[in-house]
């Protein structure tokens, strides 16, 4: 059950080429678990902007000095993004969460390999935390465009047992993708299960890599979301049930976590013509 | 305290504040942020007879105080919603305005069939802006002739006590046009206004934003459109219950449009960024209306009508707009 609250900004940080925010949320913390995500309004009471950004949760404190607090992480990439990083300590935002369904937890001490994309690492921290106190190993596969946009590597270096990185331009790490090198993390450390968070076409061959190595995967995509409750029918994609038939399910409320071998990612943007309810000739 | 009950036709409702249709799928996410037996009424996204996968993505664009969305009515079918949302809004009280959907008249009559007699179904509304699929794809809702056919029969079947409403376009010459001949027809009342058709472009990828390239605009860039579209047909059927919409965010928005001719409203697309929007905006009508001195809704619905000679005494000029920090 979400909490909607308009919380202080206790800061906004510049971390490479992201920033990260700290809002005051009493309530939120308690409720959340990695994978969730929040949903911020933007530009103030009389904004044009109308809808919430949505943003994975990266850290939550239930108590400190200020009550609980919720930190995101985002990339500036537009009007809304650009307000919320002008913001300043003591300015106040809206935030509604937790939101959408987590990432699910092995009983077992396995061995999970994560794979982060750009600021997609952020939710993957939380969870390797919660894999390490289930007595997981955990390994971490981290990519982004540029060494400026990857995020949270020195953590994942002291949490993870093994940390591989790579970038397009080469800047740090090997030059490449996520995918050049996830073969081989996840033979070498003979993982169990597969969590990862970023574009979606990274998404996309993790979860093919994954499923050729024998490991369940899941996934945490970015669709575009107008409300990040479940209310507007936005945010969908092609997902197969258990059933074995494809709906278009709200990625706010049946994901954003999903099951890497049900998502049709070919599929994604279209309406798969074999989809519950597809249009027939008619339509 | 004031009054705000309100009635539309045979029903009456505790209050004027009701939920848009699409926007608020079918109540149980709302719910989640407040009890929605609070409003005056749960518009239920449009259902038609069978399941719809509704359109590609992307089906969202923000655009300045708005937004465009081609969703393409995707939901579970009215077998689905009878089972399960239906019942769900019964049991917790509830006032149902079940929006239905259709691609024939004979459709529009089956689903108006099944709703028969069904607990909690307090009114229906009858989205007429689809197009008709035996008229080359022509919107109904932009033909008095095929609204007319529609709306009645969807009265054929309804019960008596329960009104329907035809919610209408504004995307038309004439609206009063295909107000008066939804209400010849048998329609109780007018849902005032649908999205208007728009269309973005990416400069980036110089291609449409959305997968359905046009899509309807909401929120409150529309407001104008919309006090405007109300006021008309108010003016051309006086006696005719309103459910007035299109970017309300206040509880003086809602104001404008009762002023305009609203005896209800709906709050739509601000949900979106304020899921406990219907209920604010109900405080906030009620505040305004307190300090305006009314001591009943009612009293104010249509009252920018009046000639202007009869003017609100000076000393009752308002000085309160939104409701004081702390308030609920
Ligand atoms: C995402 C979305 C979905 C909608 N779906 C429906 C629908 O299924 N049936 C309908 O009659 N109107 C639908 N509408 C229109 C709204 O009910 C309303 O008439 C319109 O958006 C104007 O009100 P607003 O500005 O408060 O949103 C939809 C609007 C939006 C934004
Ligand atoms: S973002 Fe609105 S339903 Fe998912």
């Amino acid at each position: 059950m979400p909490v909607q609250v308009l919380g202080e900004v206790l800061s906004v940080k510049r971390v490479g080429a992201y920033q990260a925010m700290t809002v005051v949320a009493p309530g939120l913390p308690e409720l959340t678990r990695p994978g969730h995500f929040l949903a911020v309004q933007v530009g103030g009471p009389e904004s044009a902007m109308l809808l919430r950004r949505a943003f994975a949760i990266y850290d939550v404190k239930e108590r400190g000095v200020y009550g609980g607090t919720v930190e995101f992480v985002f990339s500036v990439h537009g009007k809304g993004t650009a307000w919320l990083s002008a913001r300043r300590p003591g300015d106040r935002v809206d935030v509604v969460g937790p939101l959408g369904k987590p990432f699910r937890l092995p009983k077992d001490p396995v061995t999970a390999t994560l794979v982060g994309g750009g600021y997609g690492t952020a939710p993957l921290l939380p969870l390797a935390h919660a894999l390490r106190e289930r007595g997981c190993r955990v390994d971490f596969v981290l990519g982004a465009g540029s060494a400026d946009r990857l995020f949270g590597q020195l953590d994942a270096k002291r949490i993870g047992q093994t940390l591989a990185v790579t970038t397009d331009d080469g800047s740090v790490g090997e030059r490449g993708r996520v995918s050049d090198v996830l073969p081989e993390v996840l033979a070498k450390s003979r993982s169990d299960v597969v969590y990862a968070c970023g574009p979606m076409a990274m998404l996309q061959a993790v979860s093919a890599q994954a499923a050729a190595h024998g490991a369940p995967c899941q996934v945490a995509v970015e669709e575009s979301m107008a409300c990040g409750i479940g209310v507007c029918m936005t945010c969908v994609l092609p997902v197969v049930g258990d059933d074995g038939l494809t709906r278009m399910v709200r990625s706010c409320v049946e994901g954003p976590v999903f099951l890497g071998d049900r998502v049709r990612w070919s599929d994604v943007g279209t309406v798969p013509p074999d989809v519950v309810g597809a249009p027939t000739g008619g339509h | 305290m004031v009054d705000m009950s309100t009635t539309l036709g045979p029903a009456s409702f505790p209050n004027p504040v009701f939920t848009a249709s699409g926007c608020a799928a079918a109540g149980q996410e709302l719910a989640q942020f407040f009890d929605v037996a609070a409003l005056g009424g749960v518009v239920t996204k449009s259902i038609m007879l069978e399941a719809r996968s509704g359109r590609a993505t992307p089906r969202m664009a923000e655009t300045p105080s708005g937004m465009l969305n081609s969703i393409g009515l995707q939901g579970p079918g009215i077998d689905a919603f009878l089972d399960k949302d239906l019942p769900w809004l019964a049991d917790r009280g509830a006032r149902a305005v079940v929006s239905i959907a259709g691609g024939t008249v004979e459709e529009y009559a089956k689903l108006a069939q099944k709703l028969r007699g069904r607990p909690g179904l307090a009114m229906v509304e009858v989205n007429i802006s689809c197009p008709n699929v035996e008229d080359r794809g022509q919107v109904f809702a932009c033909d008095p002739r095929a609204s007319s056919e529609v709306v009645a029969a969807v009265r054929a079947k309804v019960a008596a006590d329960v009104p329907v409403f035809a919610k209408l376009s504004p995307d038309v010459t004439d609206i009063t046009a295909i107000a008066r001949a939804c209400v010849d027809a048998g329609a109780t009342g007018l849902s005032v206004i649908n999205t208007l058709l728009g269309l973005a472009i990416d400069t980036t990828t110089m291609r449409p934003v959305l997968g359905g390239v046009t899509g309807g605009l909401s929120g409150p860039a529309i407001r104008p459109v919309a006090v405007r579209c109300v006021w008309q047909v108010r003016q051309a059927l006086p006696d005719v219950p309103i459910l007035g919409m299109g970017g309300i965010r206040t509880g003086l928005d809602a104001l404008e449009f009762v002023l305009a001719g609203a005896s209800a409203v709906s709050v739509g697309t601000t949900v979106f960024g304020d899921p406990t929007a219907p209920v604010r905006v109900l405080a906030e009508l009620e505040h305004a209306l307190e300090v305006r001195g009314f001591a009943r809704f009612a009293d104010a619905v249509g009252l920018a009508h009046r000639p202007p000679e009869l003017r609100v005494p000076e000393d009752a000029d308002p000085p309160g707009d939104l409701l004081p920090e702390g308030a609920p």
